[in-house]
């Protein structure tokens, strides 16, 4: 009978895979704040959270916080061609729209120089200002808001 | 027979045909009439219909795969707004006159005028200019069909949105497309451009 050897080289092969497969899924305890994943699964993405729809200003918490975007910027394109932001935020029309201001920080260049356009790099707003969504903080925060800014 | 009797002969001759004769013409005529209009109308509603406008490289590569992303194609209702609800008007006379303009679309599609990425953007301002001026002239008739200004409820609508629909949009200072450009398609450079 040849089914020895069959056996044998099955249950190698086997254990061999299953070892293989714990050596590639090892974490070595560690979990993102995401959740645990490994390299070789696709992790099921999270639910999309519900950017919430136009609010009043957000206090910011910190001096030069970049102020959060209260409301929904869904196809709000930034790009070479065309700035959605600027149409509103822009000095030129802020009084027209009532919408905050940018700051003259943004006419800046890096080396200090203000310019008379928004400096490029500060063209791209979402880089800094970001929308806001109802969601629990994914780690524990001690941070108090500073009482100045009109924090209680 | 002299010239002028064959003349009257044949006045004649028209004038009283069988009775027989004249109900099948008119018989043909009205059946003939209903075959042509309805084919006529069917071929018109095919060339209305999205399928149709991306039979054209140039429009599924391009505009269609933008508009793909936007809120007129994919929302929480599932309503769309397919390609002629925005681009070809309702209303009958409009319509045609709106379909034989876009024969110059034929011909620009035959010359190959947009048939590359790189052409369609470089000539994407023209084409969007002349998008405005079309909805500026009618008042922005297309958003109109299905937004209709009469029946805005401002409770339902954000800060941003009561300010300037009660004011700008009320007085019929501005329209639609005054502040809602580049909302199914990206935009082309907007250096020059009013509010941009």
């Amino acid at each position: 009978m040849k089914i020895l050897p069959i056996l044998m080289i099955t249950l190698g092969l086997v254990t061999a895979y299953t070892t293989l497969a714990e050596q590639t899924v090892n974490t070595g305890g560690l979990e993102t704040i995401r959740g645990a994943s490994t390299i070789d699964q696709t992790r099921k993405a999270d639910r999309l959270k519900r950017v919430i729809k136009d609010k009043n200003p957000i206090k910011r918490n910190y001096v030069h916080q970049p102020p959060v975007i209260p409301h929904q910027i869904r196809g709000y394109r930034v790009d070479t061609n065309s700035n959605k932001c600027l149409t509103c935020h822009g000095w030129k029309y802020a009084a027209e729209t009532g919408a905050t201001k940018i700051s003259l920080t943004h006419y800046e260049s890096r080396d200090g120089k203000t310019l008379s356009e928004v400096s490029p790099r500060r063209y791209f707003c979402s880089q800094c200002h970001v929308t806001q969504a109802d969601a629990p903080d994914l780690v524990d925060n001690t941070f108090k808001p500073i009482e100045s800014l009109g924090n209680d | 027979m002299t010239k002028e009797s064959k003349i009257k002969n044949l006045w004649e001759y028209l004038r009283s045909p069988s009775s027989a004769a004249l109900w099948f013409i008119l018989a043909i005529g009205f059946t003939g009439g209903i075959i042509f209009w309805g084919g006529f109308n069917t071929a018109l509603e095919i060339t209305n219909t999205e399928e149709f406008c991306i039979g054209c490289h140039e429009m599924k590569d391009n505009v269609y795969e933008e508009y793909k992303e936007t809120i007129h194609y994919s929302n929480r209702s599932g309503v769309r707004a397919t390609c002629p609800d925005c681009h070809v008007p309702k209303k009958w006379t409009h319509k045609i006159v709106r379909k034989i303009a876009a024969s110059k679309e034929v011909w620009g599609m035959l010359t190959g005028l947009i048939d590359t990425r790189d052409k369609f953007v470089d000539h994407r301002r023209v084409l969007a200019e002349r998008e405005w001026k079309r909805m500026k002239e009618n008042d922005s008739l297309e958003c109109r069909n299905c937004h209709n200004f009469e029946y805005m409820d401002f409770s339902e609508q954000g800060n941003r949105s009561v300010k300037m629909h009660s004011s700008a949009l009320a007085s019929g200072e501005k329209t639609c497309i005054d502040c809602h450009k580049g909302i199914a398609h990206q935009l082309p450079d907007m250096k020059g451009i009013e509010n941009w």
